[in-house]
């Protein structure tokens, strides 16, 4: 497969501009996601990752090439959808607020992709560096995923370019992203981990306004559509989910990580889909992820909230937490 | 994250509709994008005989006033800004004394990709209203949520209103 930097198509430009009256909103989501990607703004720069340097220099030549991997192929990712994801989204948005979210989000993935090599430069040596972006290059997974995106990105629907992007966005990343988190929850690479979460949790608000927009969309489109749409998305997802396994089974067999990797692949998926407004595909018990991935991306998410399974636990009380006390009057 | 396990226990327990009218409500917030909306609808709570009314979403719309025991679902907001994370509608409803007087419990939503802002709606509304978070699940919750949920509910209002 010939690598994804040849030429591609090019993306087609908005039609018409007019000036954006921010004081004018036709859809109050556009202000409100602005407002919390702005408020989440960060650089790669004030994470400390130089502590990291002990840590890395402590684990095996295995998991280092493991690691720059996984970071090269997030590194694709995220040019991807800062170069052309993003971007390729603007023409079809129906209001000029959603126009410039999408700059934010494109800016940010540059930022995102950037960090990768700003770990490395930190980390590893330019031979390492060197060999991981071969590896990537020559990687068919990876390269399949790359192109399957592109060419929905290139290609004349609105509605399946937002299902693609949402899919990348809230599904495609997390075969990368369980590694950092798995590598923090046996206090390896911790500050590294704190980049990666800042990542997460900008794509958890991209693939939610991708997704929010997508159902904005099907509500202008026929029943008949929609349902064609419906099928695609699963049809998508299955597509992309065969690939993700395969990429898997590429990078972590040697570790030995492939089946919990999948699990967290089928959980990621399943909230890919919630974006778009579908039900979870995956059931339950296919996505029983390691509790210590959970507690990585969460230290809240643990079962103490879970009064109704009765299963021992009993409910919690919340702790105070700072809160914007202006708005409560009590 | 038990989920499995745990939703088989309680297909064997208690079956909702088995329980008489538990006299309950829930009382719900749902933004424009509707996760919360779609969780209530898919736990058919109208069907076991427990109320459900949304927080009006527009400020221009008419405030609600619930005089009877109710959970509050709400969903987390401010995309991993803990001070943020109660939407401003749930804020304005809570602040009147009636209101929040009949609050029993709360069930919150939120994503894990957030970090320690996952579900902080539900732990700021435990806190300050001094009821407990009852459960929490994510984006627009899974048919084990529901159902879980669903059930969980219904044993709830049965055990406060004996």
């Amino acid at each position: 497969m010939a690598p994804i930097s040849v030429p591609r198509k090019p993306l087609k430009l908005i039609d018409r501009v007019s000036a954006i009256n921010w004081n004018r909103l036709e859809d109050d989501k556009d202000l409100e996601v602005w407002d919390r990607l702005t408020g989440n703004f960060w650089l790669p720069e004030k994470v400390p990752v130089s502590n990291d340097i002990p840590s890395w220099q402590s684990m095996s030549d295995e998991e280092h090439t493991l690691t720059m991997r996984v970071f090269t192929g997030l590194t694709l990712l995220d040019t991807i959808q800062g170069t052309v994801g993003a971007v390729s989204l603007i023409p079809d948005a129906l209001t000029p607020h959603e126009e410039a979210v999408y700059t934010n989000i494109a800016f940010m993935e540059s930022v995102h992709a950037k960090s990768y090599s700003s770990i490395f430069s930190t980390l590893c040596s330019s031979e390492q560096i060197d060999a991981a972006f071969a590896w990537s290059e020559n990687n068919e997974y990876l390269q399949k995923k790359a192109q399957i995106v592109l060419d929905y990105y290139e290609g004349d629907s609105p509605l399946k370019r937002k299902v693609a992007s949402t899919l990348l966005e809230s599904f495609l990343f997390y075969s990368g992203f369980y590694l950092p988190m798995y590598f923090s929850s046996h206090a390896k690479l911790t500050n590294t981990a704190d980049v990666i979460r800042l990542i997460i949790r900008d794509e958890a608000v991209h693939g939610y306004y991708i997704g929010y927009k997508y159902q904005r969309g099907l509500e202008r489109v026929s029943e008949a559509k929609r349902e064609e749409l419906r099928e695609y998305t699963y049809e998508l997802l299955n597509e992309l989910y065969d690939n993700e396994v395969g990429y898997t089974e590429s990078l972590y067999a040697g570790v030995g990580l492939v089946d919990d990797v999948e699990k967290f692949l089928r959980y990621n998926g399943n909230k890919a889909l919630m974006n778009l407004g579908y039900p979870a595909l995956f059931p339950a018990e296919a996505c029983d992820v390691n509790p210590a991935i959970i507690a990585s991306l969460s230290p809240n998410a643990d079962e103490n909230h879970d009064f109704f399974s009765g299963s021992g636990s009993s409910y919690v009380m919340g702790k105070a937490e700072d809160t914007d006390d202006e708005d409560w009057d009590f | 994250m038990s989920v499995a396990a745990d939703a088989a226990d309680i297909a064997g327990a208690a079956e909702p509709t088995d329980t008489p009218d538990p006299n309950g409500a829930v009382v719900y917030f749902s933004s424009a994008s509707g996760n919360t909306q779609r969780f209530v609808e898919n736990c058919r709570l109208d069907d076991i005989g427990i109320n459900t009314y949304r927080i009006p979403l527009r400020a221009n719309e008419p405030a609600l006033a619930v005089r009877e025991p109710y959970v509050l679902i709400v969903p987390t907001y401010g995309g991993g800004d803990v001070r943020k994370a109660v939407p401003i509608q749930v804020k304005r409803f809570l602040n009147d004394p009636d209101n929040r007087s009949w609050i029993r419990g709360v069930i919150a939503s939120g994503n894990t990709n957030f970090g320690e802002a996952y579900a902080a709606a539900g732990r700021i509304v435990s806190a300050k209203c001094q009821v407990p978070l009852l459960f929490t699940f994510e984006l627009m919750g899974t048919s084990e949520d529901v159902d879980k949920t669903r059930s969980g509910l219904a044993r709830f209002f049965a055990g406060i209103n004996p």
